[in-house]
């Protein structure tokens, strides 16, 4: 016997064994039918490409199943873990920007096929009867895919998902009769919180995708039940399902998986082309800033593919209270109505006619208004401000007062309408830009709190939100804006909007107050009675701008190196970055500060004894306790007791009442004028480093 | 023919004894189902029983740190809160607009919630009016709809006082959204 022929024979037994083993579980199971019906399913007229959106719909569902499923292993549903775990799984996790940018992609493509899929289920009139059931079916799907759409927006817990959910569940309260308790349940409570999260989350990945695989088992026993409706008319031979229209599905899945792959990977490979350092955190989704009620989020909008029924809301402006309830409840409520019925008009050819009409209009309107509420947003990009600059002018010289503005257009009333159409064309333009700033906060914020997030120190158990809360760099520009800016600039000087800044205020410049730039700029004679400094106090004419332009102009009292080692001696006192000055130095410029003929004739510094009150202590000047302290009272008899410039004592409440800002908030103040905020370590160098 | 009649009695037998199983296996499974479903029922509805407490009276700043000049200025409001099991010490629980007229001694507070659905109001310097950044309402300086408006009603107002040593004190409520008349969430 031939080597060969020995082993052919070994492989007929084993092949042998293997059909036993078949048959007897067939035996038992009765598989092989099953799987013949499967998959010899009778395709009437062969395949075709038209009929692969109801597979390519249960590969994205299946799609989500595993990459949720994974999701969830690694999610903590609670206010104070939601955002820091799924930051963990896009920054920190291997692999988990991928799971999460497909779920999160695929989500989406399944909007898109879901509408796919009926257009073509309505187009080809397949809901006829039989298929009446296994429509209403399939709408119920699509209801629960909109449901898990919905409530997975907001388990990231960021501000979007927080803001958006606020909303569609506000909405959810005008429902008649049960709104307010439907809206308190799925809320879970009174406000938004933990419960929240839970709920949304038991939604999400156990409510609805289980009722959407019951349904879905349904949907395809039915569908198998009935075959497939052949487009008609029928022209060529019937196919089989496996493999002709499984090779079509295959496709089309593989396509789909394409368009989400391309979603993900394409700005990842745009970044690699421009040279940028790869961070895979930033692809795939996007991780907004912690949710955070009390922190207006103007940049608050649905997904995209809702933005058509946000939109839709404006369209009742001034309905009142039936608009929003048109808005919200009944049209889409009717429009729902309308499709359950599809399956009983259709059997008139008129009533077919209409349904395809009424699809493609819903379709059709929902992509417009799409399209307007983009263009709202985002009208600023492409429409030119500087056209409507008479109207600005204008509105501005009458505050917007209607009988002054018709006095000033000459009572013209034709010319009174195009101003308030232009009128509203600037206000537009202004929306959006106000649009796209909060969306350029919104990004900034966001990248802080992953960059806070991402300390080595890692999140505190009280979560990412008291993180940010105690940020100097996130908390710093809104106090400084909202207590400070109203005197105080805080502009670069060598920006290009300083010029314009400056004039507007009424005390000095803070930018990188403390600093070398800011000492240079006071003790400079061209600088120091400028808007920057003193130019618009009540101390223009005192005594340190007669001394500055004065004496320190005079280079034979004050040499330059000598006002060089004071400036430089000041920057060490505020224990801000010195240049690298020699200890030398800075020890006399100290001496300078000192001596009782130089600056310490006014000024208290070391053991000068010259009395604290005629001007500001140079003990610590511009160090975070300094600072702390003139914030909080510049009445102070280290600061202006006698001199104070309309400065308000921040931390001091009258009577023992409650101060404007507290402690905590002072220090931020503090830290962020003085530059000093968590740094990631890479960069340390980039940025100004602070010794103290 | 005998065995036949006797078959069809057993049959009838059975059908009368087939009534009382199937009402005693439908009552005997609704039973057993029923403490489940009533429990998870009974847990799911608890958010129904739970109320923010009625509007407790909030410092929320000082009389002379709301400028006597007619523009209002947001406070954030600081409370403790409870959420589920975790509690909050001296936490922003959302915002206000606290506005005082020229010599005026009295403040007007206005909540941040914008009445239409909910989003966070932003005040328009330059144009001195309040704006929705959601649906586009807009609300006077006093918190007056600006029509066309999506919003159904004012920007809610309310209610303050202040104190003796100068505190304004906030009255912190959630109303209703989407509709007409102001009413407060319980
Ligand atoms: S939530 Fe303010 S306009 Fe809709």
């Amino acid at each position: 016997m031939s080597a060969t022929s020995s082993s052919s024979s070994e492989s007929q037994q084993r092949a042998g064994m293997l059909a036993q083993l078949a048959d007897w579980f067939d035996d038992r199971t009765g598989y092989r039918a099953f799987v013949h019906e499967a998959l010899y399913e009778r395709v009437p007229g062969g395949a075709r490409w038209r009929y692969v959106w109801g597979s390519t719909l249960v590969f994205a569902f299946m799609t989500q199943v595993i990459t949720g499923l994974v999701l969830w292993a690694s999610y903590s549903a609670s206010a104070q873990t939601a955002w820091e775990s799924v930051f963990y799984i896009q920054y920190e996790m291997t692999g988990g920007w991928l799971l999460r940018g497909i779920h999160h992609v695929m989500a989406q493509a399944m909007v898109v096929l879901l509408a796919l899929h009926l257009m073509q289920v309505v187009i080809d009139g397949a809901y006829r009867a039989p298929r009446e059931v296994n429509f209403w079916l399939g709408l119920i799907l699509m209801m629960l895919v909109l449901g898990m759409a919905l409530t997975g927006y907001l388990l990231p817990w960021d501000q979007k998902g927080y803001w958006a959910t606020r909303v569609a569940t506000n909405l959810a309260g005008l429902v008649p009769l049960v709104g307010p308790s439907l809206q308190q349940l799925v809320v879970g409570g009174p406000d938004y919180g933990h419960h929240t999260l839970t709920r949304f989350f038991a939604l999400h990945a156990g409510f609805l995708p289980a009722t959407l695989v019951l349904f879905l088992v349904l949907h395809l026993t039915l569908f198998r039940k009935h075959g497939l409706h052949a487009k008609q008319p029928v022209t060529k031979p019937d196919g089989l399902f496996w493999p002709d229209q499984v090779l079509k599905d295959a496709v089309a899945m593989l396509a789909v998986m394409a368009v989400v792959l391309g979603v993900i990977l394409l700005p990842a490979l745009r970044a690699m082309l421009a040279g940028e350092p790869l961070v895979t955190g930033h692809f795939g989704a996007e991780l907004g800033a912690p949710a955070d009620p009390s922190q207006p989020y103007a940049a608050a909008r649905p997904e995209w593919y809702f933005l058509f029924l946000f939109q839709f809301l404006k369209v009742f402006e001034g309905w009142g209270a039936t608009g929003e309830f048109l808005g919200a409840i009944i049209v889409p409520g009717l429009t729902l109505g309308v499709m359950f019925l599809m399956p009983i008009l259709g059997r008139w050819s008129l009533g077919h006619r209409f349904n395809v009409v009424f699809t493609l209009a819903v379709l059709c309107g929902a992509g417009l208004l799409t399209a307007m509420a983009l263009h709202e947003d985002y009208y600023a990009l492409w429409a030119d401000r500087s056209a409507y600059a008479d109207v600005e002018q204008l509105l501005n010289e009458t505050g917007g007062d209607p009988q002054k503005l018709a006095m000033a257009l000459g009572n013209d009333a034709s010319k009174q309408a195009v101003f308030e159409k232009r009128r509203h064309e600037y206000e537009a333009i202004r929306k959006s830009e106000a649009f796209l700033v909060a969306v350029k906060q919104a990004k900034a914020d966001a990248e802080r709190a992953i960059e806070l997030a991402g300390r080595p120190e890692k999140i505190p158990p009280t979560g990412a939100l008291a993180l940010i809360r105690q940020d100097p760099l996130s908390q710093g520009p809104r106090l400084f804006a909202q207590h400070c800016a109203s005197c105080h600039a805080h502009v670069d000087p060598a920006a290009a909007e300083a010029e314009a800044v400056l004039a507007k205020s009424s005390a000095a410049n803070l930018f990188e107050f403390g600093g070398l730039s800011w000492a240079r700029g006071l003790l400079d004679p061209a600088q120091v009675a400028g808007p920057a400094y003193f130019g618009n106090t009540a101390h223009k004419d005192g005594d340190m701008v007669s001394f500055v332009t004065d004496d320190l102009s005079d280079t034979e009292t004050w040499k330059p190196a000598e006002v060089k080692a004071v400036i430089v001696a000041l920057a060490a006192e505020a224990g801000l970055p010195t240049g690298g000055a020699a200890a030398g130095q800075v020890k006399k410029g100290r001496e300078l500060m000192a001596d009782t003929d130089r600056c310490g004739s006014c000024h208290a510094y070391g053991d000068n004894e010259t009395e604290l009150g005629y001007a500001p202590d140079l003990n610590g000047w511009g160090s975070r306790e300094w600072l702390v302290g003139i914030i909080t009272d510049p009445t102070h008899q280290r600061f202006y007791p006698d001199t104070n410039d309309r400065m308000p004592s921040f931390g001091v409440g009258r009577d023992g009442g409650t101060p404007t800002l507290s402690a905590a908030e002072i220090g931020l103040l503090a830290d962020w004028l003085r530059g000093s905020w968590y740094r990631p370590a890479a960069s340390v160098h980039e940025t100004a480093g602070v010794n103290q | 023919m005998a065995e036949e009649t006797e078959k069809g009695s057993s049959l009838a037998t059975d059908q009368r004894r087939g009534f009382l199983t199937k009402a005693l296996a439908v009552a005997c499974g609704g039973l057993a189902t029923f403490p489940p479903l009533a429990a998870a029922l009974w847990a799911v509805l608890d958010p129904l029983r739970r109320t923010a407490g009625a509007g407790n009276f909030v410092p929320v700043a000082d009389l002379n740190n709301v400028p006597a000049d007619g523009l209002p200025r947001q406070f954030p409001v600081i409370a403790d809160r409870v959420d589920a099991w975790t509690g909050f010490a001296a936490e922003p629980i959302g915002a206000v607009y606290l506005k005082r007229d020229k010599g005026s001694e009295t403040v007007e507070v206005l909540s941040a919630t914008c009445p239409h659905a909910g989003c966070f109001v932003e005040m328009d310097r330059e144009s001195k009016c309040f704006r929705c950044p959601c649906h586009n309402s807009a609300f006077t300086l006093d918190g007056g709809i600006v029509a066309p408006s999506p919003s159904p009603r004012p920007m809610d107002s309310l209610e303050c006082k202040v104190d003796k040593g100068g505190g304004v004190l906030v009255k912190w409520q959630n109303f209703y959204t989407g509709i007409e008349e102001k009413v407060a969430r319980p």
